[in-house]
């Protein structure tokens, strides 16, 4: 487990997300009202910042052309596709959002 | 001929009467009514209280169709005596007229308990139309009302008052709502949904007196406590007004006595409607009203034949967004089967009551998709045990129009208007109906409680050659109902943001498709009064730059009219400098593009420029282009630069359903492409042409002619005209080319520029009322709507802190 503190939860609002470099790992943090969920920060379509999304209760909507990703599996919903994004565990304490984000080979 | 008189001008008595008219002009007809309003719908008077329709809405038979079919109007009169010897009835105003044959349809008065207090002012019942404008006279924003009664009536009531802007509670004796049509877990689940719309409720409230001074103040319950209250509806049931039947010396129970040919004790005197009871049944909804109105019409022309044996009742509660539905006996407790679903989340419930593999009763709420069927089981006391896989959820068909096509002809499809399937299969074919409105006209389906629309499209879309489906298509599937209906609900229902309106009529959620559709919605009903909120708009809305490949943005700055001077050019450089800007472009819209810009560096380009936003990213106002007019080329003849720019000015920063650029030249020969803008003013001699619906874009579209004027100031207003009613009535995402060819430009002249003067006003005044709210989107990179919009969290560089998830929650506290 390696947890990072990410940035106070005020810093997200609700139903948004905001992208964070950790070690080179772009990630992107999402306030979902009752918890908040953080993937890659790269469209696997054409690699759009997932960020700055539309948020459609737990997937995100790509604002480059719509691909949509589930935040909690990474799966892409739409269109049919079994490209699947890295999801990172999320846990705020107190007002801090922190991501554990994994030191493995895959992050460089 | 021989002299009707029919007392009561209400919805059973008309209806008989127009039966009555089928048969043959027997009859010298004359009709007294108390209220002083032609027959009108009084099931719709729920819906004037909600603001959903206004009273003029609801008229059933104006005035020309009394005089069309010779019969006499008496408004306004109260009879008060019958004379059954002389046949003769009294009127209030001493009248007294004589009859052949005589026809109560009186109806039913509103109960009002004897509760010490109730004749307070403030204190109204809800049965007709002068309650219901007097009950709108006194609803205003915060007002606290309580509403005695939860049934049918007092639901509506609470919910229509409470879309008023009134603080509302209902309270209610039984300890379950609507407790004649509903069991105690159906009441709950309506409850829930009556609550989430913001009204408050109080089961097992015994009212025992209204106090207050003359003017109601408050309401106190048995239990001792109490509520304020400045205004108090009782809803607690109806009582048939029976008075004239008894002075006619008819056999009387609750109601006036009926068989089943509709005939009194007095071979000289019918009933009809709410008054009546049959086989021991008092009926208060319409469609038995109807159905006894037939057989009386037949009995009364001397074609007795037909006969009445009673109506299995179907309750629809009229709440947009609370579902429910109940028919037959849903509360039988002798040894029904129960069938039964629930879905606490959705808020749904279904019960079924099947007795002998019949289905004996039924309650919905939630989704009431299937109420057609199950009525149809009760009517025709179908046997189902073929169904008993499906009875909750029918198989889908994969055919569309199978399940219209197996409907018989003998069916009833509009249970308020009594009509078939074979009579609208008919009225569609033999008289080539298209639409719902023409079908609507032509056999009244469809024109009382509103229930059967969805079916009665499925007809048209079934039969008709041509069938014009009416703003049906919906938004999207998680708030399903086309954009026109949710212009109506949003300003009805009075919602101000995206998530109320998903909450309540929506799946909750939303996405990327309704979620912008819905944002401008709100803006645009509420002339830019709403609750923003920037979670439901596309990226490009929340920081005011158009989102590139690589994501970064781009900086476009407004130019108005293509108009630019050197101290604008030398800033817009250095910005290009400062900020390592990519690429600088001019765009095919006569102004600059700075384009490559990170999102962090935006609020600080904005105020370097010092400029205000172009809008290039957004759905709403981008730019005039402008040729040089008559200040420098010689062929023009109008001012185009002074008129685009000022057409600029008035429109900026104004959100429409999709963006709107424009274009003013200065003679026909049309340099800055103004035929193929959005909206153009076109230059002549002595005159402004102005054209709307243009493009050369993904479609290429010529203008069309708005109008022509001669000033600059009335173009402007024509522009201003056109603007505002495509923003109002455009759907979202419709660009003017699609628009002006959906509506069609004959029926937009008439409604914007040759409109009479209220409705031209009422469009410049809306106009004026969201540019006034208006402001420079680029203002936001000083006061950001969320402080953190144009920040950058830090990125983290270090080694990665390493523990396990019980060391990591201690090591942060
Ligand atoms: C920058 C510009 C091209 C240029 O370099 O000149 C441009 C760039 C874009 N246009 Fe355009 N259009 C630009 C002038 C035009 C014009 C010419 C004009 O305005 O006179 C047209 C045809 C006229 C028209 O719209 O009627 C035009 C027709 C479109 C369309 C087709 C719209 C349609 O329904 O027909 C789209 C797609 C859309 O809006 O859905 C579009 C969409 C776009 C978008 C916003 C695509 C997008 O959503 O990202 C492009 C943004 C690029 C970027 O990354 O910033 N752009 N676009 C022009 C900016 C004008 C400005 O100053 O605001
Ligand atoms: C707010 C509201 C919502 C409703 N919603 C529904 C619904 O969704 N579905 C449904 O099926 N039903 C609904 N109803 C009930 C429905 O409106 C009635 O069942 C129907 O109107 C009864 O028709 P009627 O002609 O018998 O009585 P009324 O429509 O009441 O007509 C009787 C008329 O006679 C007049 N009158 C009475 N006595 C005299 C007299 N002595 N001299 C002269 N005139 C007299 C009365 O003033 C009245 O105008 C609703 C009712 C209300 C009030
Ligand atoms: S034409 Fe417009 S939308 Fe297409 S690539 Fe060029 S700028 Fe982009
Ligand atoms: S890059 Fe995300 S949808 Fe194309």
């Amino acid at each position: 487990m390696s947890w990072i503190r990410i940035t106070n939860t005020e810093n997200i609002p609700l139903r948004e997300g905001r992208s964070v470099l950790v070690n080179g790992r772009d990630i992107a943090i999402f306030n979902l009202g009752d918890r908040f969920l953080a993937v890659e920060n790269r469209c696997p379509h054409g690699g759009g910042p997932l960020a700055e999304g539309l948020v459609s209760g737990n997937t995100v909507v790509c604002p480059l052309h719509a691909w949509k990703v589930c935040l909690e599996s990474g799966a892409v919903k739409k269109p049919q596709s079994d490209a699947c994004l890295m999801t990172y565990p999320v846990e705020t304490v107190g007002d801090i959002v922190c991501v554990d984000v994994p030191a493995s080979a895959r992050a460089a | 001929m021989e002299r009707l008189i029919v007392v009561g001008n209400g919805m059973a008595g008309v209806a008989c009467v127009e039966q009555i008219l089928k048969h043959a002009p027997k009859f010298e007809i004359t009709i007294f009514g108390d209220e002083t309003h032609v027959n009108y719908n009084r099931i719709l008077l729920s819906s004037v209280l909600a603001g959903e329709k206004e009273m003029d809405d609801i008229t059933l038979n104006g005035l020309e169709w009394y005089q069309s079919n010779g019969i006499l109007l008496r408004l306004g009169v109260r009879i008060t005596a019958v004379d059954p010897v002389a046949k003769t009835v009294t009127g209030e105003d001493g009248s007294v007229t004589p009859y052949d044959k005589l026809l109560l349809a009186t109806g039913s008065t509103a109960f009002i308990p004897p509760i010490p207090g109730v004749d307070k002012d403030g204190v109204f019942a809800f049965r007709n139309l002068d309650d219901t404008r007097n009950i709108l006279e006194r609803a205003r924003e915060g007002a606290k009302v309580v509403v005695i009664g939860g049934g049918l009536l007092g639901l509506e009531a609470a919910r229509g008052l409470q879309v008023q802007g009134c603080d509302v509670t209902v309270v209610h004796l039984m300890d379950t709502l609507m407790e004649r049509q509903l069991d105690s877990a159906g009441g709950e689940y309506l409850k829930k949904q009556i609550e989430h719309l913001g009204v408050r409720v109080e089961l097992s409230k015994s009212t025992t007196a209204l106090l207050g001074n003359g003017h109601v103040e408050g309401v106190a319950f048995k239990d001792g406590a109490s509520l304020p209250a400045e205004m108090v509806v009782v809803a607690a049931g109806i009582r048939p007004n029976v008075d004239l039947g008894r002075k006619a010396g008819l056999a009387i129970n609750r109601g006036i006595v009926v068989n089943d040919y509709m005939e009194t004790s007095d071979s000289s005197v019918f009933a009809v409607g709410e008054c009546v009871e049959h086989n021991g049944i008092v009926y208060g909804l319409v469609a038995p009203l109807f159905e006894q109105g037939k057989v009386l019409a037949a009995t009364i022309t001397g074609n007795r034949g037909p006969v009445y044996l009673g109506s299995k009742q179907a309750a629809k509660l009229k709440i947009m967004g609370v579902d429910v539905f109940s028919a037959g006996d849903p509360n039988a407790a002798d040894g029904a089967e129960i069938v039964k679903y629930e879905d606490p989340t959705l808020g749904i419930y279904k019960k079924l009551l099947v007795r002998d593999n019949k289905l004996a009763g039924v309650i919905l709420v939630g989704d009431v998709n299937d109420s057609h069927r199950y009525m149809e089981w009760l009517r025709a006391d179908t046997d189902i045990s073929a169904m008993r896989r499906s009875l909750l959820f029918p198989e889908p068909t994969s055919d569309d129009g199978q399940d219209v096509a197996q409907i018989p002809d003998g069916e009833t499809v509009c249970g308020c208007m009594g009509v078939t399937k074979g009579a609208i299969v008919q009225a569609i074919q033999s008289r080539g109906l298209n639409t719902l409105a023409q079908l609507k006209e032509c056999t009244k389906a469809s024109t009382g409680c509103g229930s059967c629309t969805t079916l009665c499209q499925h007809l048209l879309k079934a039969v008709a050659p041509n069938f014009e489906e009416e703003g049906k298509k919906v938004l999207c599937h998680c708030v399903p109902f086309s954009q026109e209906s949710l212009r109506e609900i949003v300003r009805s229902q009075r919602l101000k943001s995206v998530q109320d309106i998903l909450s309540i009529y929506g799946n909750g959620v939303g996405c990327e498709i309704c979620k912008p559709a819905l944002s401008y919605m709100v803006d645009v009903v509420w002339c830019g009064d709403h609750e923003e909120d920037r979670s439901a708009r596309f990226i490009n809305d929340r920081v005011h730059a158009n989102i590139q490949k690589d994501g970064t943005f781009s900086v476009v700055p407004r130019i108005r009219g293509g108009i630019t001077s050197p101290a604008e050019l030398r800033k817009i450089a250095d910005v290009a400098d400062k900020y390592n800007v990519p690429m600088v472009k001019i765009t095919g819209s006569q102004r600059i593009d700075l384009l490559g810009v990170k999102k962090s560096d935006l609020p600080k380009i904005w105020a370097d420029l010092g400029m205000p936003s172009g809008q290039a990213y957004t759905k709403g106002v981008r730019m005039v282009k402008t040729c040089v007019g008559t200040e420098f080329c010689r062929f023009g003849t109008q001012d185009a630069i002074g008129a685009g720019v000022e057409l600029e000015r008035r429109l900026e920063n104004l959100f429409t359903p999709h963006k709107v650029k424009m274009g003013a030249v200065g003679c026909p020969r049309n340099c800055a492409e103004a035929t193929v803008k959005d909206i153009g003013l076109v230059g002549q001699e002595g005159s402004w042409q102005v054209v709307v619906g243009g493009a050369a874009g993904k479609s290429v579209r010529k203008a069309d002619l708005l109008i022509t004027v001669e000033t600059t100031e009335q173009a402007l207003e024509a522009a201003g005209l056109f603007f505002q009613y495509y923003r109002e009535h455009g759907n979202y995402l419709e660009r003017t080319y699609d628009f002006v060819e959906r509506i069609g430009i004959e029926k937009i002249r008439k409604e914007t520029v040759y409109a009479l003067d209220p409705a031209k006003k009422g469009l410049l005044d809306r106009l004026r009322k969201s540019k006034a709210i208006s402001y420079d989107a680029w203002q936001e990179g000083v006061r950001p709507v969320n402080p953190t919009q144009f920040v950058q969290i830090e990125a983290i560089e270090r080694p990665l802190e390493r523990f396990s998830h019980e060391q990591f929650q201690g090591a942060l506290v």
